[in-house]
Formats: C-alpha cells, structure tokens, sequence
C-alpha cells in the first residue's frame, strides 16, 4: 500500500466560527513561525527583527503616523475592492481608479484653490468618487455589452490611468516653478485635510466609512442583492432583480471608494499628485481585502497589520536589513492564511496500513 | 441455504455529529436481488458507499466470498468485482460508448477496436444489453447512457452491480429493458443490489428487501411474502396513506394562463419548443409527462420571463405576458419553481441562510433601502414551521440542508407568495415517500384555493394519479392532452416517445 492510500481527505460539514478563527490564528503563528526560521538562514536574530518591525512601525508618533496614513490608504482600497468582490466582480483596478480619483480632486483643487475649505474638500472628495467610478465603470459595461473579462480590462486600465498622470506630470501640468523638475504645483492650502490628533482627517473618513459599509452590506436591500447576484446571476433574474443596475451601482461604489482614497491621499499626504503617490498599495489592497474575507471591520485590522510591515521595511533598510525580509513576511502570512483555508474545509485523516495491504 | 456471498456486519458510520449509519447488516447471495428501501438520510447511499469503497466504515465487517476485505478506494472494490452505478452518470460525452467503456481498463498503449467491439458484442449478447458501440454518448438517451455504465462495469469483469435509483429518469418502456437486463444478469450468478424510491418497482424486481430507518436497518424480508404498505410503515416507522388524493374543484371560467403556438430554438437551431398550445384553468393541476429534455426547462423559463421565446404567446388572464420582465411577471402572481437535478441550481442561493433565502422574491416589499429582518426572520421561522423543515436554525446555509427540506424551503416560499398560478417541476426529485406525499397535500391545497397548478413530474404513478389532466410532451411539442384515468402508463410512455396511440406507428404531428 502506497502512502497516498493511506491519506484520506473528506469535506468538513462546516467548522464552527471559533474553530474558523482559531485555525486563522494558528496559522499566523505558523507563518510568523516560518519566516522566523528563514531570518535565521539569513543569520538574523528573529526576536530581534520581530521587535524591530513593531517598534519602527509604531513606537514614536510620527512613526505611528506613517503606519496610520498607509491604514488608510489600504483600508479605503481594500474597501472599496470588497463591494465588488462580493458580488464576484474581480476588480483589481483599485490602482487605477485611485490615481483617477486623485486627478479628479486635483481637478477642483486647482480649478478653486480659493473656496473656502470646509466646501472645496467635500468638492474634491465627490469628484474624486464620481471619477474612480466612472473608470472603473467602463469596464464593467464593457463586460455587460461583450461579455469580456473584468479581470483583465480593469488591470489595463490602470496602466492607463498611471501614465495619464505621468503625462500631466511631465507635461501640460509640469509646475514651471519647480526649476525643470518634473512636478506638478502643490494643492493650495485650503484643499489639504486637515489634521485631528496628529494625524490626517481621513481616518476619521475612514472610519465612518467602514460602519456605512458595514451596514450597506449586511442590513440593505442593496448589499442583499450584491450577494445574490455574486453567487448566481440566474438567481438573481429568477428574483426579479435588475441585475445590470445592480452591477452598475456596485462597480460606481467600488470604484468611487478607491477614487476617494486618491482624493485622501494627494490631498493629505502629498498635498499634490505624482505618478508614484500609490505606491503599489492597489495591488496589496487586493490581498488584504481578501485575507478579511471581504468583511469592512477586519478589513482595518489586516490593513493596520500589513501597513505594519510596509512601514517597518524602510526602518529595516536603515538599520542595514534587508527591507525584503518584511516582503518574505507578507508573502508566508498570505501562503498559510490561505492554505489554513484548506483545513476548514477539509478534514484528513490517517489510516494504518492493514495486515493484507 | 448457502453462505451468502456479500455480507456487511454491524457496519457503522459517523460524518462529523450525525451516525449515518448504525449496526447495519445486509447481505447478498449470488443470482439475487435486494433491494434496499428507505427514506432520504436512512442511510442507503452511504450503505452501498461503502460496499463501492467510496466510504470507509468506521467499524463492522465486510465479507465478500467468505473473506474479510478492507476497501480504501473505489479501485479495491472494482478489483474485488463490485460495480456501482450512480444516479448521476459518469460518461464523457465525446467520446463513443466503447471507449467509455474501456477507459481506464486496458493497459497498452494502443486500443485494438476490432478486439474491443468482440468482447463488447460478446457481452451484449450473454446479457441482452443493446450497445451500439461506436456511438458518441452525446448523441445517447438516457436509457442508452446507462446501458453503457452497466457495460463499462460487467467490462471490467464484476459480478456485484450496484444500482442507485436507476429508474428516476426512465420511461416504463426503458424502466422494463432495464430489468430485464438485471434478470438476465441474476440468472447468470451475479449480485445486484438496487436502491428505489418506488415500492411497485421493489415488489416487481426483487427478491428480497432490506429496510433502513434512520440509519438502522429495520428489517429484510422475502418480497413476494410483504405488501407495498407494510414495507412503507416499516420504512417510516408509521402507518401512511399511499392515497393521492384528487379532489373535484370548481374550474375558473377563462384559463388563467393561455400559452399559444409557442416556439423556441437553441442557438444551433434545433427546436426546443415547437408550437406549443395548451391552457391552464385556476382550481386544476395540469400534469405535464415528458422525457427529460423535452422542452420543460424552456417552458418553464420562458414563462417566468427568464427566457425570450421565438414566437407564439402566453397570456395571464387574458394579458399578454410574453416579453415582460421577471420581475413583472412574478407580480402579477406567477410563481414558478424548477428543481433542478443538484437541487439548488437557480431557485435559492447556496450559501446563503434559510432566511436569506425566503425573502429572495419578497425582499422588497417594504419601503426604504433597508432590509426587513424582522419580516426575514418571523416568514422564515413559520415556513420552517409550516412545513416541518428540521434545520439548526433559520440562519444555517441551505446547501447544508439535506435535499428534502432544500426542497421544502424552495417550495414553502412560493406558496408564501400566494400566487395564482404556481409552476413546479420536479418538486419531489429525490424525496422520501414522507417528504414526497407532503408536497403532493400541499399543491392539493393550492388547487382547492383556486390556483392553477401546471406540474411537471417524472413518476407516471404519481402524475396520473394527482392530476386533473394530463398533457404529454415530446421534442417540445404536446403529443396530446388526455385524461389520466383513461389510459395506461404504457400509453403514456409511448406518447413520450411521440407515438400518439390509434396513429399506428407513426410520428405524432
């Protein structure tokens, strides 16, 4: 009897919620477990780096704030990710509707810098929303009319939009007091979030955010009907649902919450656009929106988690390591998280081998 | 008598909390058949599992031959001459009946036909099977498919034929040529255990009868000693009527759906519906008999709006209501519910709770963007109450449910929304004779409230025995509206196959 016959894998019925969170808890602590071990290949002391990671990311304020400004930035991404992967629309444009987002609040910004601010803010927030939608609408039409990929046509977009950015960069919106350096003008001060607490006001947004989606998910008509039409279209006809407006609806929000995170961040963090400003972190939002299960408050807490470690890379590199070690520390997180999966549904068992085989 | 040739001892099996299966023993001699009765969960599928080595037992004995055997995967019960055939086949479709049936069998790298359609004929004729083996499996009926199971298992040599609910899609014809097939076999010595849902198929195959009941196996007796309802009251563990009941109801003045010369083809061209007529009056229930695939999947989606049809038209009380949205159409009170083969298909939403799933075509009754969960929770609770569905509770996901009260969530809501006329198909598929007779009292129900009731079924019996009319369909077309009392299931059976009765031999038109 070969070994293989001896394993045996059966389909769980369905492990309780304590039983789902304590197999993602143990596999952190297996993962966290993992890459202590290649730390130690590498010849670092894992403890060490450990304690590195959490004090580089957190122990002073402005440290704490750096940590609190990419929270929200990914927060926002991954929120707005999470309206359409619920309804199993693979949007994996956040980067590209964010960078539209960001050049529709600088659209106002520049258009009024004088309005006063308690008006021009909200201005920018809208149109920032109003444009991360409509980019990530075109695709989703695209998709209703010649039933092509959302997967792919949202991913070619955000090429577009980056180098539409670089383009203004280098060119018509280049700050000609910038001496030759490819810049565009920074945001007149009254289209710059304030700050609460030291840090951007946009946590506050955030927060609020996250309860709004909460509910709109859990407690409306509308988050009902996203979930239905996520696991079947036909069921959702067969109810009576006008599956397109649906789909509509879903895909503006999702796009208009990355968009809103690019309003955020040119408007607080850097108080202009670049075509860098994201920093990849649309990409990462696809993981830490999946890794949450696509649930709004958990959604912080992974995005807190990983902003952690963002963070800390920099420090790290500072101190002579290598800022990869936090990528290697991503990356084994995302492999067990995902793998733990496995386990909750899916029971294996050993047999012994019998005297005949 | 001699040591039977299969024995199963004291066999138990847990999944998770629930004992399936509960010192159970059957046993098999050669050249018999045993038929295994029980309701849905008794335990039957995961019984003969086990005997397939798809299932490991937890503990107990399997003996075949005299001799203790331990199977780990289906490969060791194939080796010790054990074939199962499942409700759902397992054929590829592009490929011909030969080489669905030697695949995987022989070990060399090239097939010799002529070698493999002698031994295939050889077999043909030992047992009485009509194969066509160079036939592409898609181009097969159903009877014809499962003649190719039966083949690719005697192929391989077995002796021991495992049947589970092998009649459900046949028509009595093909029901017939099924067991004389398996008569043939039992004559030549092999094993065949059989497991149906039909009692007038149990009394008419077998020999003898193992009943399970919750797990347990009750009792195994001789069949042409016991009595369609003593096996029943054993099985349920309670006395039952077998009656269906055909209550006379006043017929509503003017039909209240009128379908009219409706006709639909595939995106190949190939007629699904052609010029299908018929009308449905409130207070009947018009049963409709056909062959799976004869166009009840486009009638029914065609007349919830789910489908565009290529002409004709279908009128709701006089309105046309062809062309309108589903959502239109489901307000003015048709409700339509089509069980699919897994059961869930689009008529509930899998992973979503019983209470999510109730409110699916009633979420929107109240104003504002808000969900009524208080509504969600009180209309869940009294289905499952109305209807006896045993669930954990009205937030379990329905895909854990077991498909007898999967089907009474889906059913339960429908006739929540008190339509006027209500569209079943197949609302008993898989069901227990208990869980079935329910249904059969509920749509009895809505007939008596005047709605109309077009039910598309599989079980003859059944069909001619509840409904008020009877419409027989072939190839999308209707073959003839008759009067379920006035003919014979064999009758019926011949329609199906579009042979309309009095026209010697010839196609009906």
């Amino acid at each position: 009897m070969s070994i293989a016959n001896r394993v045996h894998i059966t389909k769980r019925t369905g492990a309780s919620g304590g039983a789902q969170l304590a197999s993602r808890l143990i596999a952190i602590v297996v993962a966290l477990a993992a890459s202590g071990l290649v730390m130690l290949f590498m010849g670092y002391h894992p403890l060490e780096i450990f304690g590195k990671i959490i004090t580089s990311s957190l122990s002073t304020y402005s440290r704490f704030g750096e940590t609190m400004n990419k929270t929200i930035l990914l927060t926002m991404l991954s929120l707005g990710i999470s309206v359409a992967f619920r309804m199993k629309f693979w949007n994996i444009g956040a980067e590209g509707q964010f960078y539209m987002g960001a050049f529709g609040a600088a659209l106002i910004a520049f258009g009024f810098p004088d309005l006063p601010a308690w008006l021009l803010l909200p201005l920018m927030g809208l149109c920032a929303f109003v444009f991360g939608g409509i980019w990530a609408l075109i695709p989703a039409l695209i998709k209703a009319k010649f039933t092509t990929s959302e997967t792919l046509v949202t991913l070619m977009m955000n090429y577009i939009a980056i180098s539409f950015i670089s383009y203004l960069q280098y060119g018509p919106w280049k700050d000609p007091e910038s001496l030759g350096a490819a810049k565009i003008a920074r945001f007149s001060d009254n289209a710059i979030l304030p700050k609460v607490f030291g840090i951007h006001a946009g946590w506050i947004i955030m927060l609020v955010l996250v309860v709004v989606m909460t509910i709109l998910l859990k407690y409306t008509k509308l988050g009902y009907q996203i979930d239905v039409l996520g696991e079947s279209e036909t069921t959702a006809k067969y109810a009576g649902m006008n599956t397109l407006k649906i789909m509509i609806i879903a895909v503006l929000l999702s796009g208009g919450l990355c968009g809103v995170a690019g309003f955020m961040q040119a408007s607080a963090v850097e108080k202009s656009i670049t075509d860098q400003m994201s920093g990849g972190l649309g990409f990462t939002a696809v993981i830490t929106a999946w890794l949450a299960k696509l649930k709004p408050p958990v959604i912080v807490v992974v995005s807190f988690a990983f902003s952690m470690l963002l963070q800390s890379g920099k420090a790290l590199q500072v101190m002579g390591i290598p800022s990869s070690i936090t990528e290697v520390l991503q990356g084994v997180i995302i492999f067990f998280v995902l793998g733990s999966e496995f386990f909750i549904n899916y029971k294996i068992s050993f047999r012994k081998a019998d005297k005949e085989g | 008598m001699s040591e039977p040739y299969i024995r199963l001892k004291n066999i138990c099996k847990s999944f998770g909390t629930v004992q399936a299966n509960k010192n159970v023993s059957i046993d098999v001699n050669k050249g018999e058949i045993l038929a295994l009765l029980g309701e849905n969960g008794s335990g039957k599928s995961t019984l003969v599992n086990m005997l397939s080595g798809i299932y490991t037992p937890d503990s107990g004995e399997i003996e075949i031959g005299g001799k203790n055997v331990v199977f780990r995967s289906p490969k060791d019960a194939i080796n010790a001459g054990i074939g199962m055939i499942h409700q759902h086949f397992k054929l590829i479709d592009v490929l011909t009946a030969a080489e669905n049936i030697v695949i995987g069998q022989e070990n060399s790298v090239v097939l010799s036909k002529k070698k493999m359609n002698a031994r295939i004929n050889e077999l043909s004729q030992k047992y009485g099977i009509s194969i066509d083996p160079d036939k592409k499996v898609y181009n097969m009926s159903v009877s014809e498919k499962q003649s190719v199971e039966i083949m690719k298992i005697l192929y391989r040599g077995a002796d021991v034929l495992i049947l589970d609910e092998p009649t459900a899609v046949l028509t009595p014809q093909e029901i017939r040529a099924l067991f004389d097939i398996l008569r043939g076999m039992k004559e030549r010595g092999c094993c065949i255990i059989i497991i149906t849902h039909k009692l007038a198929e149990v009394m008419e195959i077998s020999d003898r009868v193992t009943v399970l009941r919750k797990g347990e196996s009750i009792t195994t007796a001789v069949t042409k000693d016991s009595t369609p309802q003593e096996l029943t009251e054993m099985m349920v563990g309670s006395a039952v009527s077998l009656e269906i009941d055909r209550p006379k109801e006043k017929l509503s003045e003017q039909p209240v759906l009128s379908v009219d010369r409706l006709s639909k083809k595939s995106f190949e061209g190939v007629d699904l519906l052609r010029d299908m007529s018929f009308d449905l009056y409130g207070g009947e229930i018009l049963g409709v008999a056909g062959i799976a695939g004869s166009g009840q999947k486009e009638l029914c989606e065609i007349i919830a709006g789910l489908m565009k049809a290529d002409g004709g038209s279908v009128k709701f009380s006089g309105e046309e209501i062809l062309g309108l949205s589903p959502r239109a159409i489901l307000r003015r009170g048709i409700s339509m519910s089509f069980i699919p083969e897994d059961r869930l298909g689009m008529g509930l939403v899998a992973g979503m709770s019983v209470m999510n799933n109730v409110i699916l075509k009633s979420y929107n009754r109240n104003p504002g963007p808000f969900l009524d969960r208080k509504f969600a929770r009180t209309l869940a609770e009294q289905i499952v109450h109305d209807f006896d569905i045993s669930t954990p509770s009205v937030t379990h996901e329905v895909k854990k449910l077991s498909g007898g009260n999967i089907q009474k969530v889906l059913l339960g809501r429908e006739i929540w929304l008190a339509p006027k006329v209500l569209i079943t198909a197949y609302p008993v598929r898989g069901l227990d004779i208990g869980a079935s007779y329910n249904i059969y009292r509920v749509l009895n129900e809505q007939k008596k409230k005047g709605v109309a009731v077009l039910f598309i079924g599989e079980d003859l019996d059944v069909l001619k025995s509840i409904s008020d009319r009877l419409m027989v369909i072939h190839g999308g077309e209707v073959v003839d509206i008759v009067d379920p009392e006035k003919v014979t299931k064999e009758d019926i059976g011949m329609m199906m196959l579009g042979h309309k009765p009095g026209a010697e031999g010839g196609e009906a038109v």
